[in-house]
């Protein structure tokens, strides 16, 4: 009597189509497992995303009468979870250059540090500092470079210089904007709306630095990707300084204390019966 | 969203642009300069991927000059037009650059003249063209009122027109231009167009 052959389905047995030494004996030409999905391109996409935090992030930054200040937030997400809450992303160019992170996390990072490696290359060959002009276009020529190859940066080149306050919006699709005023990352349109509101040229160092945090108060209290702390650094004529560091939970009872409730329905006990 | 357009009127040629830098719905930037002043007589206004836009016409630009220091005479508008033209066509079959351009010039020989040249190296020389959503009612307006025989003020005129019905009638129109004219006393900024002001950007 003919018995079918179920062998295929013992949990020891070798998977349909994929080539094993262990159980062939005989190895085949060199190969390797494919993801299970109909859609590659998209499946790839999508592993990158998994493996790329501080996508949701808020930055800014601005010229005012004293100087550039700027801020962040400080959440890392990996989709829905909050993988940090403890991120730098204003990052230390040297003394005198901050730059801010939105984007991916080493992306960001990494090209921080080869900018800040170029930058004291720079100070060592001329025997003066780089300009923020010209730091930020070392960044945006190497990023310009790698376009289309899967890097994803966003970010802001703050400083000071021989001619004064510098400002550069500077993105992983070679963009590069001066300009005076500028918000990072996907709290933004929230952080300019409260931004564009209160600027000023003529702005205190104390307002400016009010004005900044608030402004990333308050996309963090509307944009789920961003919150944390909202960090504050000033750049004048003597370098940066870290002004503030306020996690945005305290911020909100500071900026709204919570009010004692009337209450409606008492609880009562129910009686036994 | 961008516009860019140009016509060539009698002894000059004129090129306006939108100044916006826009990223989805963001809008970063609204005083943005994208018409380049490539030589003393020359402008190209560009459209497309902000950063192919800032590293194409910079290259343009670099190489004209270099042209000009190796032989001491400056490339005239057609030749110019021409090595634009080939870059973007060379670039086209490995890693193409999405730009747009129009580019107008002087020439003592030819005058005025205007070169009409897209990203996937077309090159047309023309009195009037127009590049993105804007283009769908400069062209019109364009091909209505253009004359050849247009006076400087009479363009700015025409230019004006088409500003405001981009402003009045595209959706996602851009707030500022800028007007640039090319003739023969050279390239330079004619005006502005503001409806937003953006806060200059400080010098001191």
């Amino acid at each position: 009597m003919m018995k079918i052959n179920f062998s295929g389905l013992e949990p020891t047995a070798p998977l349909q189509g994929e080539p094993s030494e262990l159980f062939d004996g005989i190895s085949n030409s060199p190969s390797f497992a494919i993801p299970n999905t109909t859609n590659f391109d998209g499946f790839q996409k999508e592993a990158i995303q998994m493996v790329k935090p501080a996508k949701g992030t808020t930055t800014l930054a601005f010229i005012f009468k004293g100087g550039v200040m700027v801020a962040a937030d400080s959440r890392a997400s990996m989709g829905g979870y909050i993988s940090s809450q403890s991120v730098k992303k204003i990052i230390e160019i040297n003394p005198y250059m901050l730059g801010t992170m939105a984007g991916g996390a080493a992306d960001c990072q990494f090209w921080h540090r080869n900018l800040g490696i170029k930058c004291r290359l720079h100070e060592l060959a001329n025997k003066r500092r780089i300009s923020v002009t010209g730091a930020s276009k070392l960044l945006a020529n190497i990023l310009y470079s790698y376009r289309g190859m899967g890097l994803s940066v966003g970010t802001m080149i703050a400083g000071w210089d021989e001619k004064g306050p510098g400002l550069y919006y500077v993105d992983s699709e070679g963009g590069r904007l001066k300009g005076n005023r500028f918000s990072v990352g996907s709290g933004s349109p929230y952080a300019y709306g409260v931004l564009d509101n209160g600027y000023r040229y003529d702005l205190s160092v104390e307002e400016a630095a009010e004005l900044a945090r608030r402004a990333i108060y308050h996309a963090t209290f509307r944009d789920g990707a961003s919150g944390g702390v909202a960090s504050v650094y000033h750049v004048g004529p003597d370098g940066w300084k870290k002004l503030s560091g306020d996690d945005v939970g305290e911020l909100h009872y500071h900026y709204y204390p919570a009010e004692v409730a009337a209450v409606d329905h008492e609880m009562t006990e129910v009686p036994v019966a | 969203m961008e516009c860019v357009f140009g016509m060539v009127g009698n002894g000059f040629s004129l090129v306006v642009a939108d100044s916006s830098a826009v990223h989805s719905i963001l809008v970063h930037k609204s005083n943005e300069d994208k018409i380049m002043i490539l030589d003393s007589h020359k402008l190209m206004g560009a459209s497309g991927e902000a950063g192919d836009r800032a590293q194409f016409t910079e290259y343009v630009q670099k190489n004209v000059a270099l042209y000009q220091f190796r032989n001491g005479i400056p490339l005239t508008t057609a030749a110019a037009a021409n090595f634009t033209r080939g870059e973007l066509a060379t670039a086209l079959r490995k890693n193409p650059y999405m730009v747009n351009i129009i580019l107008a010039g002087y020439d003592k020989e030819t005058g005025p003249s205007l070169y009409y040249i897209d990203y996937i190296a077309t090159l047309h020389k023309v009195d009037k063209a127009a590049f993105g959503y804007g283009s769908y009612f400069s062209l019109a307006m364009m091909d209505r009122h253009y004359r050849k025989d247009m006076t400087v003020e009479e363009a700015v005129d025409l230019a004006d027109k088409c500003i405001l019905e981009i402003r009045s009638r595209l959706v996602v129109a851009p707030p500022n231009f800028v007007i640039k004219i090319v003739d023969k006393d050279g390239a330079r900024e004619y005006a502005w167009r503001e409806s937003v002001k953006d806060a200059p950007v400080s010098t001191s």
